[in-house]
């Protein structure tokens, strides 16, 4: 048996996705910027895919760019509006809990000579929007916090955070990469000048996502070329992978995401009744797929390997598993207590994940914390 | 090496000398500054021998499985002997750790020293 719950990692790429795209390989593989036939092809299968996405956020078709995923879109959003907005301000706000894309993006800001604050989340992974509104000053050019936290799965208060930044007249990005066809999301009622979309998280195609950059703002782009995407983004449209985004977005729907929310909860519920085990992040405002548990005085990289072994994949964020031997920034913005943050594993489900693999999972889940609590000086 | 051996897994599947004598002559409890995790060696010396060992540990698969080898490797030889041996000759008899888990195999020779040391202060 195998079973994968590291969805927050990336998607199987569904099967109508995949039937989509094949096509624009095969046949319709024009260059979408050629006059004749293959590129009109091309460019019809770009521009409605455009049109659908937009759609789905409350968009028009031109506010919309591709890219080559959720990074590129973070970088592009941060950089591209600092850049632009430099006369303005050099004072960007973010929180300590975002994606990596996010946290090193600002890090390059900074040697660029923005100044960046940092809010701070609390135990259960939300902002303040009292601090929000309390570190905007006549410098602040941008703020961007993300929608869902891709580690702890909480959500932040997107729509009062875009009633702050419009109110003061600063630009809100958030990174709506995990939360995208999971949250609905109205980039006019939420206020959202900019926010970045990735296709694998949703069962499309890796190497696809968008930027929704609202009319009107202006924003200096990455790189330099043609003139594609609205002179954003040059470089040829990857036209199968957008095909399969837009795909996956159109499949997607209210009532996975109900069962998702479902088969969530019972497995929190099933966890916590582990002794010495606790959830990372609210249990209220949290993604529909994010299941992030700590257990006491065992480590999450020999959780990871005891499930992997019994054929089930999920993730963790402790120390020893990671390349410099530190817990990952969200668990320690989470403050969580002392020998829980070494052992907490992140289990993310899809719309494919059965109640019969929620069982099988928490059935081998308990039996490896037993055994390796056991194993602890702490057991 | 980036990756754990297949002797490495295996042993941190099915570890040997796990769990907690009773009444030891000598317990060392060491924490690994790095990572924050944490090693207790409990031991029964006779005739300056090192008749029985066991280990519990919070940790990484190499921590543990660094853990089942000292244990392995140290039980039924004398105190000296058992000093004598390096947390490089506990990764090498692993078949290699990854770099990044070197630190990991101190632990448990650290471990081992310390609950030694325990012993021979009781002793005294
Ligand atoms: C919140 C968040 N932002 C950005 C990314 C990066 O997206 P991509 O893998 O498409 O570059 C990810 C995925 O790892 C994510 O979870
Ligand atoms: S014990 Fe933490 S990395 Fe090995």
């Amino acid at each position: 048996m195998r079973i994968y719950m590291d969805n927050g990692a990336t998607t199987k790429v569904d099967e109508r996705v995949v039937k989509t795209m094949i096509p624009y390989f095969e046949k319709e593989y024009g260059n979408a910027s050629s006059l004749h036939d293959f590129g009109k092809a091309a460019r019809k299968a770009v521009e409605d895919s455009r049109k659908l996405i937009a759609a789905k956020i409350g968009a028009v078709p031109e506010e919309l760019i591709f890219t080559s995923g959720g990074t590129e879109s973070d970088n592009m959003a941060l950089i591209g509006a600092a850049a632009a907005n430099k006369k303005k301000g050099n004072h960007v706000i973010s929180t300590n809990f975002e994606h990596p894309a996010i946290m090193n993006t600002l890090k390059y800001l900074k040697t660029l000579g923005f100044e960046v604050t940092y809010l701070k989340v609390d135990a259960e992974g939300l902002i303040s929007l009292e601090e929000l509104r309390d570190s905007i000053t006549e410098k602040t050019i941008l703020v961007s916090i993300m929608h869902a936290n891709n580690e702890a799965g909480t959500i932040q208060p997107i729509k009062e955070i875009g009633k702050i930044t419009k109110d003061r007249g600063v630009l809100f990005h958030t990174d709506a990469v995990q939360s995208f066809t999971k949250i609905p999301i109205n980039v006019n009622k939420f206020n959202i000048d900019l926010m970045s979309l990735s296709a694998h998280k949703i069962h499309g195609p890796k190497g696809v996502g968008a930027l929704f950059i609202r009319k009107g703002i202006d924003i200096n782009p990455l790189m330099f070329g043609g003139k594609h995407e609205f002179r954003h983004r040059p470089g040829t449209e990857n036209v199968p992978g957008i095909v399969g985004f837009a795909k996956a977005v159109e499949i997607s729907n209210e009532s996975d995401v109900k069962r998702m929310t479902k088969i969530r909860d019972y497995m929190i519920s099933e966890i916590l009744k582990i002794p010495n085990s606790l959830l990372n992040g609210s249990r209220i405002k949290r993604n529909c797929n994010n299941i992030n548990v700590a257990f006491k005085g065992i480590e999450g990289e020999s959780i990871l390997e005891l499930l992997n072994e019994k054929g089930i994949a999920v993730s963790t964020g402790s120390a020893c598993a990671s390349k410099n031997l530190e817990p990952s920034h969200v668990l320690k913005a989470l403050k969580l207590p002392d020998l829980y943050i070494q052992g907490a594993i992140r289990l993310t489900i899809s719309r494919y994940t059965t109640m019969k693999e929620a069982e099988y999972v928490l059935k081998t889940l308990k039996s490896i914390v037993k055994r390796l609590t056991e194993m602890s000086p702490y057991g | 090496m980036d990756e754990y051996t297949k002797k490495v897994v295996n042993l941190f599947k099915n570890p040997k000398n796990m769990g907690e004598i009773e009444n030891p002559d000598g317990v060392g409890v060491v924490g690994n500054p790095v990572c924050g995790d944490v090693m207790k060696i409990t031991i029964k010396v006779k005739d300056d021998k090192i008749t029985d060992i066991k280990f519990k540990t919070m940790g990484c698969v190499a921590a543990i499985a660094t853990s089942s080898m000292i244990t392995q490797m140290v039980k039924g030889k004398k105190i000296n002997e058992a000093l004598r041996i390096s947390n490089k000759d506990v990764a090498k008899e692993l078949g290699g750790l990854p770099k990044i888990k070197m630190h990991c195999s101190n632990l448990a020779s650290d471990a081992l020293k310390e609950a030694v040391k325990d012993y021979e202060k009781k002793k005294k």
